[in-house]
């Protein structure tokens, strides 16, 4: 029996709480997996230090004495706070990020939701963070609030084009805006008549693979593009007001949308769930394998790690630029670069 | 040596602050923002009121004396060999260094000269104590633009120098060390060949920073051409230290007001940048450090026997009496101008700290700047509240 019968012989409303709840556990699972390894343990070893070692062997219940922590904490609304506005906005930039992850696929069947336009419409739901975000700066009624949420709508609008641009390449590349078929056509693909690796995205697309995770980097509001945030110039940015809960929440989100974002330039340009044909050989099964639903999944966390060591990585390594050289850099270089590389990959497309 | 960088980019800079100085009939309604008493980057409470059109500073100007602590009159009912004790906590980064001043003072004043070797363990110390205080320095200027992690490197490779101050003089940050008419005691056995392990571990330090800050494209970009304080400009509000040597101006106390401590028995250079940016003052503070190093290790190799104490009253008394001195400290010129009645107690000391100059240039320096500009100019400048407030 498959994965795809065993979803026809459940009711609706059990396969709604399965994947309600695996929704939760591709959200909230890498984002704790990245905070504990990264954040915590691998940041430590770059600073000389060791990080939690108490909470549990190697401090790896560090995470939940955190969690358990911002729960217990009062949660506080400035008085001249606009209190509806205040409270919800965690909720939509928390929004963005779990409606991203709906469609991504972690298996041939393993998947929320098979969208023909699956890259256009995440992008453009990983968009909506921004007027979260801008809530969040408006209602806190505190200056320094302010200024991380104008920077922050700035800086996310500036950089929604480049990784758009970036994209396209792909999409020319597949023929097709479903994120499924982007890692079928990596697998059928060629190099050189070659094809037991089939053909990663990231080797004929390497330009806009790397705008891609810088657009990736500035949308994260990560270091070096962390002005919304900025601790040394405006305390903690649109998050300074909040506390507790709501605090966890932008948390929880910015770490949860790195690893989604790591899932996306996965499946565009790593070759998503899918490992290179000739393993596939070797483990004498194909593509459309119901093993895959298992080891798809595994196979995408591996890739999400090691594109979150690279954003982490940057986060804890260089200083952030000025909030001008930032959209000097998105408008006179990354997006040049991009708009080049389509026009190459289209002519290239249309000439083989 | 770095390549000097481009003029015209300071010169583009420079005229934009001009613009927004006389755009400000144009501008809507501006938002004063108080940076500080308590924010991240001040550390201290020291307050900036910045008056805002969108990220640019219209007018700024700082508000100090949240942490005054009176040290000036505290001086008058304290006597002598007791006042380095509350001066210690004047800029408490570089303890050792606000001793010196006011012993040489006090010296002055009794006709009292220290023995060689105090001379060359004052001096050493002094220099130890401008190395841990510079090395946290290169450190926090990451925090400030960002990079979290160089300040760790900081404060592990600081705490080399701070073991060796407190194996000699017993304190980690408040020493009190120096005494009227010599120092306190002799380096113990093993120190000197300790010390010189500690000062290879801060050259790596330095090299580490060069590669991991003064390389890095975005330090650069964020710090050339901000907060340009021309030669003039920068003398006329009485700045010192690397401040003005970031300037350009060949000024260094240590070789142009010689007190009797021994930094003329080391070869050593004053080193100046051309620019007066913040990466200029943050490039000349880098080299101070490995100067510093390679001043203590001359120093070291060269340690004169003989006593460590003059010939000292048991109760000093100083004669009636004005004396100036002021030595080249970790943030710039500090002196002491101390006014003797005869007594056991000063009868007024004034306290000229670096970082009050240093500060006062603000208003100046911050018009027309972006907000994070302010974070870099202030962390270039170098401050420590209790060096502002005393």
């Amino acid at each position: 029996m498959t994965a795809l019968q065993l979803a026809t012989n459940i009711p609706w409303w059990g396969s709604t709480g399965i994947k309600v709840g695996l929704g939760l556990a591709v959200v909230l699972a890498p984002a704790g997996l990245t905070v504990y390894l990264y954040l915590f343990k691998m940041v430590s070893f770059m600073q000389s230090r060791l990080g939690p070692m108490e909470a549990g062997p190697y401090g790896s219940m560090q995470l939940l004495a955190e969690v358990g922590k911002s729960l217990q904490k009062e949660d506080i609304i400035p008085a001249k706070a606009d209190r509806n506005v205040f409270a919800m906005a965690p909720y939509i930039v928390l929004m963005s990020t779990f409606l991203m992850a709906v469609v991504i696929p972690f298996g041939p069947n393993a998947l929320f939701t098979d969208l023909d336009t699956g890259v256009f419409f995440a992008l453009a739901v990983s968009s909506i963070s921004v007027i979260g975000i801008l809530m969040a700066g408006w209602a806190s009624a505190s200056k320094y609030s302010l200024l991380g949420g104008l920077r922050a709508a700035g800086q996310l609008i500036a950089y929604e084009l480049p990784m758009v641009l970036a994209v396209v390449g792909v999409v020319i590349q597949a023929g097709t805006l479903n994120l499924q078929q982007i890692v079928y056509a990596q697998i059928d693909g060629e190099i050189f008549g070659f094809g037991g690796l089939g053909l990663p995205f990231i080797l004929t697309q390497i330009v806009g693979f790397g705008i891609f995770m810088i657009a990736v980097q500035a949308e994260l509001t990560q270091v070096p593009f962390d002005m919304p945030i900025a601790e040394s110039e405006l305390v903690s940015g649109y998050m300074t007001e909040y506390s507790g809960f709501r605090f966890l929440m932008f948390f929880i989100g910015e770490f949860a949308t790195a690893a989604i974002f790591a899932f996306l330039a996965s499946v565009l340009f790593l070759g998503g769930w899918a490992v290179p044909p000739f393993v596939m050989d070797i483990l004498g099964i194909d593509a459309t394998s119901n093993w895959f639903n298992v080891l798809g999944p595994l196979v995408m966390a591996s890739k999400m790690l090691l594109l979150t060591f690279v954003i982490y990585w940057v986060r804890f390594t260089f200083p952030r630029l000025r909030e001008d050289q930032l959209q000097k850099f998105a408008w006179k270089v990354l997006i040049p670069i991009s708009l080049v590389n389509i026009a190459i990959t289209g002519t290239l497309k249309v000439a083989f | 040596m770095t390549a000097i960088s481009d003029r015209r980019q300071l010169a583009y800079v420079a005229a934009q602050a001009a613009e927004a100085r006389v755009n400000i009939e144009l501008e809507t309604e501006g938002m004063t923002l108080n940076i500080g008493p308590q924010h991240p980057a001040t550390h201290g409470t020291l307050r900036i009121v910045a008056r805002l059109d969108g990220e640019q500073v219209i007018d700024a100007y700082p508000v100090m004396g949240y942490m005054h602590r009176g040290y000036e009159k505290l001086t008058e009912v304290r006597t002598y060999p007791q006042v380095t004790t509350l001066v210690n906590r004047i800029d408490w980064l570089g303890s050792f260094c606000n001793e010196v001043p006011f012993i040489l003072a006090a010296e002055q004043l009794m006709e009292i000269e220290a023995p060689p070797r105090a001379q060359h363990i004052r001096t050493i110390l002094f220099e130890l104590g401008r190395i841990g205080h510079l090395t946290l320095f290169l450190g926090d200027l990451g925090v400030q633009l960002g990079a979290v992690t160089p300040v760790f490197y900081a404060f592990r490779d600081r705490e080399h120098i701070l073991n060796q101050m407190e194996a000699a003089t017993g304190g980690r940050f408040h020493p009190n060390f120096d005494r009227i008419g010599g120092v306190k005691d002799d380096f113990p056995a093993g120190w000197i060949a300790e010390t010189k392990q500690s000062l290879q571990k801060i050259r790596d330090f330095c090299n580490l920073m060069e590669d991991l800050l003064f390389g890095n494209e975005i330090f650069a970009a964020r710090t050339r051409g901000i907060g340009v304080i021309p030669a003039d400009v920068g003398l006329s509000y009485g700045l010192s230290g690397a401040n003005i040597r970031g300037s350009g101006v060949d000024w260094d106390l240590r070789r142009d007001a010689p007190c009797g401590l021994a930094w003329d028995q080391a070869e050593w250079k004053v080193w100046t940048h051309p620019d007066g940016d913040a990466y200029a003052r943050s490039w000349v503070r880098l080299q101070e450090v490995r100067e510093s190093c390679s001043i203590v290790e001359q120093l070291l190799d060269n340690m004169p026997a003989g006593p460590i104490m003059a010939k000292v009253p048991r109760i000093i008394k100083v004669p009636a009496g004005e004396a100036y001195v002021a030595t080249e400290n970790p943030l710039g010129e500090m002196g002491y101008y101390i006014v003797s009645k005869g007594g056991l107690t000063p009868f007024r000391v004034k306290i000229r700290s670096a970082s009050f100059n240093n500060m006062s240039i603000s208003p100046w320096l911050l018009k027309g700047t972006y907000v994070p500009d302010v974070i870099t100019i202030l962390a270039s400048l170098y401050f420590i509240l209790g060096d502002i407030d005393r």
